[in-house]
């Protein structure tokens, strides 16, 4: 008996995207709820601080990223919770691919569903914070880097608590920290982008944080998971 | 502890070893589940993982797929480590546990199109594999609202579809009825007469002939 | 070549090693530090700008380097345990971890205790300060994880994991940290920038510093020793030991 095999890498990357966005679309909950939880803390802070728009757009950029971190952790529980707790992960590991390319295309499939969202919405909740006008490119430049970049860091702190009964609290623990820079940067280059100066220094930084997790993330994440499933 | 398979050396019309435990040893806790345990597994064996509960039966099979790691010893796929050959040894490996990894947002078929196609296996049969375990007319049901039986009956309908010739089942009759009982019986008869081996755990009497499945009996110890 | 470690791969020959090194350890521990306190509390001379209150820098500077060496030694630990599966390694980054965060947080409070006189306020957001808040959490995260595992082993190597990654991030983290301070906050705090200090004072700060080094290596081993026993319970050696010498 010889098995055949008869998939490819990109088939079956293709093959465990197509999977994951056909059950978030038919359980649409995991798209909106991160989403709206994104849109209620953005529209908290004005309540808040009070409606000078001077205040607001100073801190707008801070707002939204942080309503973006927050969200993003939100919705990462569902990246291997369920598959862990059903025992599809465990089939996952266990077919004959690298856990490299399984990794990629869940969290590839994860920012999709809950990171593509946030950027389109963003520029809405810019409005209602007054931004800086200069700085909505800045804003959406830095979201489309950096929301991939906060999956792949985020995914290393799922990967390591979803074995664990009450992960949650422990989750945010474990990742909060890893975003810091991403946060900073990310701030810093829509308060430039106001100020009319240039920002792709900060961009530039922001494009290394995501090559270097893209790189580097997958290893932590399929050993945190080899060490899960045990 | 009492390993009536320590020397396991069944005759075989094919005697070729597909897998291999080399010095297992496995420790919970304050527990010896097993220890130094050899044994291995030619084509065309049944294996039947006996013991009372929490004796590792589930450990052992866990290692033996390589999900888990022991505290001491090796597991050899054709005589190499399945760590060192993980995607090859994969492709030789259909394992099913505890869960049966049937997510219920999407329909019995999809399930199983999914799984087949993850296992590198021939996905256009699918409907009619699912008629084999009795599912005609759930195929487009969500799984959601199947019942554990039926849940399992999906992750088990790989096993018609399947090339890999090592089976590692643990309980794989929980929750199916008799008949089904049976059909995955005379299954595994012949995929063992087709030269791949079954090894499973199960609380429920085997109707096989005595000659055709071998025993392996855990019995935990405390230190 | 690295023949000779293999027996201290043993949980028992580490346990009775380093049960025959505390003794000493202790009594070095208590000789430094209680020359380095005396003369860096007595006898040093008081700074010319800050008076005393500059004293804290005799604690407060060896646990800010203590709190990154104790983090890169628990790193190296991990890392051994992952690749060569050392499970002594593993036992002596859990004992580490706890410790480490006690010296971070040492750091932290004696760094604010010194900014009150100084800065004339308990917090600020220094790159220094903050980076070393960062680090606190990431031990805390370690911690974290090695508690949540039922199973110590797992236990082990998920912090392993963890706190490799820390490794790589902490630069980053630090480094970002700095850049936003400065682009935040100009130069307004003026770092001890210390020129060349003197020797009365730098004789003190290095006895201090080794007895702060050997404390924590004491408490590491008492802890190391504690692990290697909670996680060879059930072995026979421990048993003996426990009816040897009684409940302690």
């Amino acid at each position: 008996m010889t098995p055949e095999h008869n998939l490819s890498y990109k088939a079956a990357f293709n093959l465990i995207i197509k999977r994951d966005l056909t059950i978030a679309f038919r359980h649409r909950d995991d798209i909106i709820n991160p989403l709206l939880f994104f849109i209620i803390v953005v529209t908290l802070f004005p309540l808040g601080i009070g409606p000078e728009s001077t205040t607001l757009s100073r801190i707008a950029p801070g707002i939204i990223w942080v309503a973006a971190l927050l969200s993003t952790l939100l919705s990462l529980d569902r990246l291997f919770k369920s598959d862990h707790d059903d025992g599809s992960l465990e089939q996952m590991m266990l077919s004959p691919h690298p856990i490299f390319i399984l990794v990629i295309a869940k969290i590839t499939a994860h920012w999709l569903v809950t990171g593509l969202p946030l950027i389109f919405i963003a520029p809405l909740l810019a409005v209602l914070l007054h931004l800086n006008e200069n700085s909505y490119s800045a804003l959406m430049l830095t979201l489309l880097l950096g929301t991939p970049t906060l999956s792949l860091l985020g995914a290393i702190g799922v990967a390591l608590t979803v074995g664990i009964k009450k992960g949650g609290v422990l989750l945010s623990l474990l990742v909060l920290p890893l975003y810091i820079p991403v946060l900073i940067f990310a701030t810093s280059a829509i308060d430039t982008a106001a100020m009319n100066l240039p920002y792709s220094g900060q961009l530039a930084i922001i494009a290394a944080l995501f090559f270097g997790s893209l790189t580097l993330a997958p290893f932590a994440v399929s050993a945190a998971l080899k060490v899960s499933t045990n | 502890m009492t390993i009536l398979a320590n020397s396991l050396n069944i005759q075989s019309s094919n005697n070729q070893v597909l897998l291999s435990a080399n010095g297992l040893t496995c420790i919970r806790e304050d527990r010896v589940l097993f220890e130094a345990l050899n044994f291995s597994v030619f084509s065309g064996n049944i294996i039947q993982v006996e013991g009372p509960n929490g004796s590792g039966k589930t450990s052992l099979l866990r290692i033996l797929a390589g999900l888990s790691q022991p505290y001491d010893g090796t597991v050899l796929f054709r005589e190499q480590n399945i760590t060192e050959q993980s995607d090859e040894f994969h492709q030789n490996l259909l394992y099913i546990g505890h869960l049966p990894g049937v997510k219920g947002e999407i329909t019995a078929q999809e399930n199983l199109e999914f799984t087949l196609a993850l296992h590198g296996n021939d996905v256009s049969t699918a409907e009619e594999t699912l008629e084999k375990v009795n599912l005609l007319g759930f195929e487009n049901a969500l799984a959601s609202h199947l019942s554990a039986g039926q849940h399992r009956r999906i992750s088990l309908a790989r096993l018609w579809q399947s090339t890999a010739p090592i089976w590692i089942l643990d309980e794989p009759f929980t929750a199916i009825d008799k008949r089904g009982v049976e059909k995955l019986e005379q299954l595994f008869l012949a995929h063992a007469q087709r030269g791949g081996c079954v090894i499973l755990t199960t609380h429920q009497d085997l109707s096989f002939p005595e000659d055709k499945v071998k025993k392996i009996t855990l019995d935990y110890r405390f230190y | 070549m690295w023949k000779w470690l293999h027996p201290y791969a043993n949980p028992e020959v580490s346990y009775h090693f380093v049960g025959k090194l505390l003794p000493w350890i202790s009594k070095i521990t208590f000789v430094l530090l209680f020359i380095g306190i005396v003369w860096a509390l007595v006898f040093a001379p008081a700074d010319y700008q800050q008076g005393d209150s500059f004293r804290i820098f005799y604690i407060h500077v060896p646990t800010a380097i203590l709190s990154m060496s104790i983090y890169m030694a628990m790193a190296t630990a991990a890392f051994c345990s992952l690749v060569w599966q050392f499970r002594l390694a593993d036992a002596s980054a859990a004992a580490m971890a706890p410790v480490g965060a006690v010296i971070t947080a040492i750091a932290l409070f004696t760094g604010a205790a010194w900014g009150k006189p100084m800065w004339g306020t308990w917090w600020i957001w220094d790159a220094r300060l903050t980076s070393e808040l960062v680090l606190l959490f990431l031990y805390l995260g370690v911690i974290a994880l090695h508690n949540a595992f039922e199973d110590k082993n797992l236990a082990g190597k998920a912090a392993g994991i963890l706190s490799l990654v820390g490794v790589v991030n902490i630069p980053i983290i630090k480094y970002s940290v700095e850049w936003w301070n400065t682009l935040h906050q100009g130069a307004t705090v003026s770092k001890m920038s210390a020129p060349s200090m003197s020797m009365n004072m730098f004789w003190p700060f290095v006895i201090c510093f080794l007895g702060i080094a050997m404390l924590v290596a004491f408490v590491i081993c008492i802890r190391f020793r504690t692990e290697i026993l909670s996680r060879n319970g059930m072995r026979p050696w421990v048993r003996a030991l426990i009816t040897e010498e009684g409940v302690k």
